[in-house]
This record gives C-alpha cells, sequence and structure tokens, in this order.
C-alpha cells in the first residue's frame, strides 16, 4: 500500500474510533446514506432538493430544515445520554470504556446546546415570527439561509469526529489545559473549536437577523408595546446572541491557536492562564442559558394564552422583566467558578447578581398562572407542557438560587446536584417549551395536527422520566458524587440512586420513540387543517391558511390591537373575508440562491482540513467561502415576482377570496 | 490548641436548624456527607444550604398549590361554574405583591449569603497554623507540608481541632480539591495558588475526590485526610523523618506521569516543586496576601504589608 495511504488510515481511523460502537455507527450512516441516495436517485428528487430545499430563501422552508437537524440532533444527544446513563448504572462491569465515556459526554452536552437547543429555537423562530408579525419573510432572507448552512455542516463537522479521527473529550466546557496538545493530542478537541467556531458565525448572523426583523419588519399598526410576547421574547434573545456569542468566539479561537500554532494563552507552560478561558466561556455561557430559555418562555406565554381562551396577564410586566432580564444575564458569569478563588467581593456581587436575575424570572411564573385563572383551560399537548414547565422550572430555579449561596456553592459546585439543576431548567423549561411550541405551530407548518392522543403519552412518558431521572441526582449530589465520572466505587451508596436515575432516562427514551411515531403517524393520517386556525389562535399566524403560501399574506394586514387576530376575529373582520380579488398586487420575493449552500460547504472543508492540519486542502476551502462571497456580492438578481394573477388564484383556492 | 469558635450568625438560628437537621439526619444515612459535616466550614455551609432551602420552599408550596387549584378550577369543561374572564389582564395590586414576594425571600438568603461569604474566606486566627501545599497532578495529589518537610501522595494527614491551611496549584489540568465532609471544593489551577482553610471537628478519616474533569484516570483521584489529635499529627511527622526517604527531582519526574499510584510518603522535597511565588486572596488577615517559598522556609505576606518590606 503507498504510504500516503496508510498515513490517511492510520490518521482518519485510528483505533480509538475502531471499537464496535463506532464501526456500528460507520455502517449505519453508510447505510442511512446509501438509503437516501438510492430513493432519490429512483424517485428522481434530485433536483427537487436542489431547488425546493438546499438553494430556497425561504424561511418556512428554512423553519422545516432547522427543525429536521433539531430532532435528528435530540435523537444522537439521547442516544449518547442513554449510553452515560447505562455506564452508571453499572460501575462494576462499565459497557463503555473511560476513553469512549469522555467522549460521549461532550458530544452530548455540544450537541444538546448548540445543536438541538439552538436549531430548535431557530426552526420556530422561522417558522413562526415573519408570520407574527404580518412580514413577508426575514430582514436579510439569504443571510438567513447562510446561517442555517453554517449550522448545519458545523454540526456535521462535530458529528463525524465520532467515526473519523475522534471526537472530542473535554466536556462541553471544553476547560484549557486539558484542551491543549499535551494533554489532548488527537483531532477530537479541533473537531469541537472548528465546528463551534463555523456554526457560530451562523449563529451571531441570525442574531443580527431576526434582531432587525422584529425591529424593522412588523406590519403597520403593530407598536412595541403590540408585539406579542414571543417576539419580545425573539427581540431579547437575538440581542443576547449578538452580544454573547463574540467572547466565545475570542475563546475557542484563542484554545484553538494554542493547539495549532503554539502560542500560549492558556497552556500549562510558559504561564498560561486558564482562567482567563473559564471567564470568557462563561461571559457567553451564561447568556446562553438565557438564549436557549427566553425563547421558551415568549412560547409559553402565546401557548397560554391560547389555551386559556385569555388575554396573557400582566403583559407590560412581561416586558419588563424579559428585558430586565436580557440585561442581568451578562452580569452573573462569575457564579460558574465561585470556586477558583476570585474572592469574598467578587463572589458575593455575581452571588448578589444571581439572585437579582431570579426576581423578574419568579415574576413571570406567577403572571402565566393568573393567565390561567379566569380562563378556560384546554389539557392539549402543548399546553400539558406548559402545565409541567412551570413546577419543573420552578424547582430549577429555586435549586439554582441554592447554588447561587455562595457557601453552598462551594459543596454543591460540580457534583450531581448541579448536574440536577441544569437538566431541570434545560429540559423542564427550554426543551418542554420548545416542545410545546413544536405541537402548537406543527398544524402552521404542515398543514395538519399532531394526534393528540399519541402526543400525551409522549408528554407523560418524558415528564415522568425526567422526575425519575433528575431527582435521585439532587440526592446524588448531597451524597458527594461529583459529574464526568464514567465509574465509581461501591462504597458511597451512589448505586441504587444511578440505577433509578438510569430507568428514568430510559422512560424519557420511549417519550422520545413515541413522539417520533406521533410525527410520522401524523404526516399520514394527522387530521387536516383546513381553517388555518386549528386552536382558535389570538396571533397573526392564524390568521394564514396552512400551511401558509410562499408569499405569506397577500395583503400585509392593519394591526390595531395587542392580541391582533383575536380582536379581528371579535370585531369579524377576517383577513379571509376582506380580500377582493381586486386588491391583489405582484409581490417580490428574494430569489432562491446556491450561494449559502456552498458557502457553508466551503466552510466545512476549511473545518476539515484545519482539523488534520492539511492545509491545501484549508486554501481550497477558503478558496471557496471567498468565491461564494464575492459572487454573492456581485449578484443582483436577488428577487423575484409573484404575480397578481398567480396570488388570485392561490387564495381562490383557499376560499379565501371574496366574490 | 483549642480554635476559637466563631461565634457568628449561624448560632441564632441553632433551634430551628436543629429540628430541620436532626429530620433529615434521622431520615438519611452517613452517606450524605453534605448533611453531615464533620467541621466548621462544612458545618457553616450546610446551614446556609438548609436556610436557602427553607425560603425556596415559602415560595416553591405556595406557587404549586396556586397551580394546582387554578388548573382544577378553570377546566375547560362543560357545566363548569368558575367565573371566565376573557379580557382580563392585569391587577397592579397582586402584581406588585409578586415583585415583593421573591425580593423578600432572596433578602433573607442575600444577607447571610454575603456574609458568611467573607467570614469563610479568612483563615481563623490561629497561632502557627499548618500549612499544606496541595498540587493535582495528572490522575493523583501531592501534599506538601512546607512547614513540617514532608510529603505524602494521595492522603494527608492533618491535626483535628484547628484549622489548615492549603494551598493549591496543579501541575495538570484543572482539578477541584474537595473533601465534602470538611467543606466545599476550590480549584487547582495551573500557575495559580489558591487558599482554602478546613478544619476537622474530631478526629477521623474524611474522604476527598476532586470535582473537575481531568482526564482519563480522573474518576479515581480519590483521597483520604486523616484527622488525628495535634499530638499525634507531632508524632506522625517525626516517625516520617525517621522512617521514610526524601522525595528527589526524580521522584517528582515520575509522579508527573500520566497514571495513578497508591499512597506514598517522604521526608523533605524538592522546593521548586510548588511555586515559590503565587497570588492569593485574603485569607490571613486583611487584603491580599503573598507567599514567598525560599530557602528560610515561606514567608507570608499580607499585601498591605508589601511597602513595608
Ligand atoms: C433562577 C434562575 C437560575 C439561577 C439562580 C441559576 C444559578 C446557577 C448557578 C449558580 C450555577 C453554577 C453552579 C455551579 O457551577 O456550581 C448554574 C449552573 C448552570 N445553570 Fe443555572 N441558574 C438559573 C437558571 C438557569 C436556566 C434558566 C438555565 C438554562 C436554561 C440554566 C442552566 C445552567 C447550566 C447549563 C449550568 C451549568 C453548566 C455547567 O457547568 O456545565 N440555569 N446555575
Ligand atoms: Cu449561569
Amino acid at each position: 500500500m503507498p504510504s500516503f495511504v496508510q498515513y490517511l488510515i492510520r490518521t482518519l481511523f485510528p483505533h480509538d474510533v475502531l471499537r464496535p460502537t463506532e464501526l456500528g455507527a460507520d455502517v449505519m450512516i453508510l447505510a442511512t446514506g446509501v438509503i437516501i441516495v438510492y430513493y432519490l436517485t429512483k424517485q428522481k428528487k434530485w433536483l427537487y432538493l436542489w431547488n425546493e430545499w438546499l438553494t430556497t430563501v425561504d424561511h418556512k422552508k428554512i423553519a422545516v430544515m432547522y427543525l429536521i437537524a433539531a430532532v435528528a440532533m435530540l435523537f444522537r444527544g439521547g442516544v449518547d445520554a442513554l449510553m452515560l446513563r447505562t455506564n452508571l448504572a453499572l460501575p462494576t462491569t462499565p459497557v463503555i470504556s473511560d476513553l469512549e465515556y469522555n467522549q460521549v459526554f461532550t458530544t452530548h452536552g455540544t450537541i444538546m446546546i448548540f445543536f438541538m437547543a439552538m436549531p430548535f429555537i431557530f426552526a420556530l423562530f422561522n417558522a413562526v415570527v415573519p408570520l407574527m408579525i404580518g412580514a413577508r419573510d426575514v430582514a436579510f432572507p439569504r443571510l438567513n439561509a447562510m446561517s442555517f448552512w453554517l449550522f448545519a455542516f458545523g454540526a456535521l463537522l462535530l458529528n463525524i469526529s465520532f467515526v473519523i479521527g475522534g471526537s472530542p473529550d473535554a466536556g462541553w466546557t471544553a476547560y484549557p489545559p486539558y484542551t491543549g496538545l499535551l494533554f489532548n493530542p488527537g483531532p477530537g478537541e479541533n473537531y469541537y473549536f472548528l465546528s463551534l467556531l463555523i456554526a457560530g458565525i451562523g449563529t451571531t448572523m441570525t442574531g443580527v437577523n431576526f434582531l432587525v426583523t422584529t425591529l424593522r419588519m412588523r406590519a403597520p399598526g403593530m407598536t412595541l408595546m403590540k408585539m406579542p410576547m414571543f417576539i419580545w421574547a425573539t427581540m431579547a434573545t437575538s440581542a443576547l446572541i449578538l452580544f454573547a456569542f463574540p467572547p466565545l468566539t475570542v475563546a475557542l479561537a484563542m484554545s484553538l491557536f494554542d493547539r495549532l500554532f503554539g502560542s500560549s494563552f492558556f497552556t500549562l507552560a510558559h504561564g498560561g492562564l486558564p482562567m482567563m478561558y473559564v471567564n470568557l466561556f462563561w461571559l457567553f455561557g451564561h447568556p446562553e442559558v438565557y438564549i436557549v430559555v427566553l425563547p421558551p418562555f415568549g412560547i409559553f406565554s402565546e401557548v397560554v394564552a391560547t389555551f386559556s381562551r385569555k388575554a396573557l396577564f400582566g403583559y407590560s410586566v412581561m416586558v419588563v422583566s424579559i428585558i430586565s432580564i436580557m440585561f442581568l444575564a451578562y452580569g452573573t458569569w462569575v457564579h460558574h467558578f465561585f470556586t477558583m478563588g476570585a474572592g469574598p467581593a467578587v463572589n458575593a456581587f455575581f452571588g448578589l447578581s444571581t439572585m437579582l436575575i431570579a426576581i423578574p424570572t419568579g415574576v413571570k411564573i406567577f403572571n402565566w398562572i393568573f393567565t390561567m385563572w379566569g380562563g378556560r383551560i384546554r389539557l392539549t399537548t402543548a399546553m400539558l407542557y406548559q402545565l409541567a414547565f412551570i413546577p419543573t422550572f420552578v424547582i430549577g430555579g429555586a435549586t439554582g438560587i441554592l447554588l447561587a449561596t455562595v457557601p453552598a456553592d462551594y459543596q454543591l459546585h460540580n457534583t450531581y446536584f448541579l448536574i440536577a439543576h441544569f437538566h431541570n431548567v434545560l429540559i423542564g423549561g427550554t426543551l418542554f417549551g420548545l416542545l410545546s411550541g413544536m405541537y402548537y405551530w406543527w398544524p402552521k407548518m404542515f398543514g395538519h395536527k399532531l394526534n393528540e392522543r399519541q402526543g400525551q403519552w409522549a408528554f407523560w412518558l418524558y415528564f415522568i422520566g425526567f422526575w425519575v431521572t433528575f431527582g435521585p441526582q439532587y440526592l446524588l449530589g448531597l451524597k458527594g458524587m461529583t459529574r464526568r465520572i464514567y465509574t465509581y466505587p461501591l462504597g458511597f451508596g451512589w448505586h441504587e440512586l444511578n440505577v433509578i436515575s438510569t430507568v428514568g432516562a430510559f422512560i424519557m427514551g420511549a417519550g422520545f420513540v413515541v413522539m417520533v411515531y406521533n410525527v410520522v403517524w401524523s404526516l399520514k393520517y394527522g387530521e387536516k387543517d383546513l381553517t388555518g386556525d386549528p386552536w382558535d389562535g389570538r396571533t397573526l399566524e392564524w390568521a394564514l391558511p396552512s400551511p401558509v403560501p410562499e408569499y405569506n399574506f397577500a395583503r400585509i394586514p392593519v394591526v390595531t390591537a395587542r392580541d391582533a387576530w383575536w380582536d379581528m376575529k371579535q370585531k369579524g373582520q377576517t383577513l379571509a373575508n376582506s380580500l377582493r380579488p381586486e386588491d391583489m398586487r405582484t409581490i417580490e420575493l428574494p430569489k432562491n440562491t446556491p450561494v449559502p449552500f456552498l458557502l457553508g460547504l466551503a466552510f466545512f472543508v476549511v473545518g476539515f482540513g484545519m482539523t488534520f492540519q492539511w492545509w491545501v486542502i484549508v486554501a481550497f476551502g477558503a478558496a471557496g467561502v471567498v468565491a461564494s462571497l464575492v459572487y454573492s456580492a456581485f449578484d443582483y438578481d436577488e428577487h423575484k415576482h409573484v404575480g397578481a394573477e398567480v396570488i388570485r388564484r392561490t387564495e381562490a383556492a383557499l376560499g379565501r377570496l371574496q366574490g | 490548641m483549642m480554635p476559637k469558635r466563631r461565634r457568628g450568625w449561624p448560632y441564632r438560628y441553632v433551634v430551628p436548624l436543629a429540628m430541620v437537621v436532626g429530620l433529615l439526619v434521622s431520615g438519611c444515612g452517613q452517606q450524605y456527607v453534605l448533611l453531615h459535616p464533620a467541621g466548621p466550614v462544612a458545618q457553616s455551609e450546610l446551614h446556609l444550604l438548609i436556610v436557602a432551602s427553607l425560603a425556596m420552599l415559602v415560595v416553591i408550596v405556595p406557587v404549586f398549590v396556586l397551580l394546582a387549584i387554578t388548573v382544577i378550577r378553570f377546566r375547560d369543561k362543560p357545566g363548569n361554574k368558575a367565573p371566565y374572564w376573557p379580557n382580563w389582564h392585569g391587577n397592579k395590586k397582586l402584581e406588585i405583591i409578586w415583585w415583593i414576594i421573591p425580593v423578600v425571600l432572596l433578602t433573607v438568603i442575600a444577607v447571610p449569603t454575603v456574609g458568611q461569604t467573607f467570614a469563610l474566606s479568612k483563615l481563623p486566627k490561629a497561632k502557627d497554623p499548618v500549612i499544606i501545599d496541595v498540587t493535582s497532578l495528572t490522575w493523583k495529589w501531592l501534599f506538601q507540608y512546607p512547614g513540617q518537610h514532608v510529603a505524602t501522595v494521595n492522603y494527608a494527614v492533618i491535626p483535628a481541632g484547628e484549622p489548615v491551611l492549603f494551598e493549591l496549584t496543579a501541575d495538570s489540568p484543572m482539578n477541584t480539591f474537595w473533601v465534602p465532609q470538611l467543606g466545599g471544593m476550590e480549584y487547582t489551577m495551573p500557575n495559580e495558588v489558591l487558599p482554602l482553610w478546613l478544619e476537622a471537628y474530631k478526629p477521623g478519616v474524611y474522604w476527598g475526590h476532586s470535582g473537575n474533569f481531568s482526564g482519563e484516570g480522573f474518576e479515581k483521584m480519590f483521597f483520604n485526610v486523616k484527622s488525628v489529635t495535634p499530638e499525634a499529627f507531632q508524632q506522625w511527622v517525626k516517625k516520617v523523618h525517621q522512617t521514610a526517604k526524601p522525595m528527589t527531582m526524580t521522584n517528582y519526574h515520575n509522579l508527573l506521569a500520566f497514571n495513578t499510584v497508591g499512597v506514598q510518603t517522604y521526608s523533605n522535597y524538592p522546593s521548586d516543586t510548588f511555586p515559590a511565588e503565587a497570588n492569593g486572596f485574603t485569607l490571613n488577615g486583611e487584603g491580599m496576601y503573598m507567599i514567598m517559598h525560599d530557602q528560610h522556609g515561606i514567608t507570608y505576606m499580607p499585601m498591605s504589608d508589601m511597602s513595608n518590606h
């Protein structure tokens, strides 16, 4: 065999990616790939895929792609979680080795935060925000597609690490100096830094995009104080992204420099200061936890009002609290490392600021409950998630306060108590919120409801599974069990609680299976949404048919009240019956472009080349990046037109034209 | 020598706390190490944990009850007699009340939190506290006693009933030094030295562990801290000097290998195996302090005194 082939095999497939699990994954990935290619070829769908999806700039289609990616990543992250939990239930006969365990907890956390929660949020932003504010698309549709493809190729880069070259193994926080070459010579951490850097560019652009969209693209009459709460949440989240991602980018880039170019920002040798990394990371990291929880807050504010058939209680207080959370979120990051010796004054300050941020958060809880008070509560799947969210999140917030109690945190830091806290808020808050949003807006996105009975089964499995998994972990924390260990001695009394916790994890896994079944079943047999307003909704997206035509609104509505659609319905003036054929005008829409996809691909090539330090490949990819951007900059043919006649026909077919 | 018990806020809560602690203790085994403090630091940390938990319960319970009542009363079912106010969207009085509730509860937690944060950062006044320089190595712990000139690996011996100052650093990825029954953890970080003081009320053996992932063998970084009477401590030091060999630079380099080892004991050690200079924060007295190890042993210098030297 030529020596460079041997070199390639040794580099790409070192023996730690040739373990049974990895080989199994290889085979599965290959098989799935072959099936997809075969299907696309047989059905002659390649062109359809390219024209309708890969080059699209339509926010509604981008939403669908984000959603598919998020659910796929939820699966991957979930399988990771089950592997971790299985090991912890069997401390004397570990199923996976320590090396593998370390990789799996790293990819679990990284994927769940960056490649599950974030795209899930962007799926709902894309699906709903333009419709809710009465707009034709986001402010920068092409940038939006670029964001998606940078995210997608970033996610791909992290995911292939499992089977090519080896996964990162330093946790989702990637603290140095463990990430340095001395302790971590393989390509794994390069994958981590580069995939997050690439996806991070996309995320930052999404932040810009939705900040501008919510500020500039609202329908006439929708003043700030008439915006739905979900739009407030979108705006605050976008602003948080805008200022939180730069420190992350800096931290990742500096770590990458330490690895690739021999700098010593955070290394053990030459006086590097790992704590600087920790500061930068959490300067991003704490705002990030609010980035992933504010959108669910927004979702719940819509869901609770709709399913209580009542206006949101204390709207202006809700606005004030979202905005104050947004600002305070930047001022609490040190609570992630009280135990790094910053001194009592600093610790006391950040303990107090953390408690301060809990106040507006607590206020929102009361407002949600009082939205239900005096309403008529319909227990749909979306609403069940809301009802589960309130107690779960309250407990999560309360344990957060215990962690903010500085001296107590000295004992609880990095124990399973901490693990239980953040899953309490991330699953009970973020995941439940996103699932609630998914069930709520599914008819709008796909034109049919998800089956309620199956949905409620999935809900109960998730909810019960959650508490069985994480309840015992609080106790494990009190028993002194620390995080990120792949096995433990039996003498500490940790075993039984771990077994219970693992059982809970499998219950949640069953919930996921039921949910996927629910989605697949409903694609075929789901109840069609013919009215466009299946839940008797309150905001503008429900004024449109489901699924929504490409141009969204045949005529941009004029908003006069807070719950615009509810208000119109009360006054009997729906969009449908007020459209006259002669009002139809030609609509200008953004045109498809291959640039975003190619740009993502080029970034992927750069990332892959850099991971293995194959600079020729990097140069090749970089040329692709520059070419895409230059081409895009000189491409003035950005728009297409949908003629008035087409719109007339479409709307008439939907039964939405007068006469 | 008896430590001066710091009389402070925790003692005002003793009665109610004793009841709660009693309840918790009777229900739970000794394995709940966080609920069974064996020293003053762990004790005050537990006190705070309990105060904060109680304050949180004050809000959790009513919220749960309110939620349950709301959902039961306002279900959308035929014949529900409960009122329906579709346009009720605010009430100044109510809203003010629930801004006040969290503010009050958090104040209850915040005041002792700040107090204890400052209190625990100061080493209680003690004559010649034993100082232990702790270095985390890749998957082992090195303890060096600059005052006694002994060194141990993967176990430490401390005198009971008096505060002990641990100075923490790392010649490895970051770890945290944690002995749950004696008190909370603190990071060991390369190129920095952080102070942590702990004290054991009584002789006993308390297990410790690293709380921060540092690679393959990290889960084996358990160690024991043996607390013995001050006299027994002196005898132990004497015995080590008589029986153990001094640590050589070769020994130290062997410890740097990425592996796990059993316990080891050395009389004396090369002085440049611990940072000679380090910045830390308030322990002995006020403000920042700086330690210097040189041929005279260690000098212990509060930053405020620096100008005088
Ligand atoms: C009342 C609100 C909250 C408070 C007071 C709070 C407090 C804290 C504190 C003090 C820590 C650090 C503990 C330690 O490392 O020792 C922490 C960790 C964490 N919190 Fe929260 N938190 C709150 C809400 C949230 C929310 C809403 C989320 C996300 C949706 C969240 C996610 C996390 C995560 C991911 C970590 C740990 C990350 C890690 O170390 O890997 N928290 N929280
Ligand atoms: Cu935080």
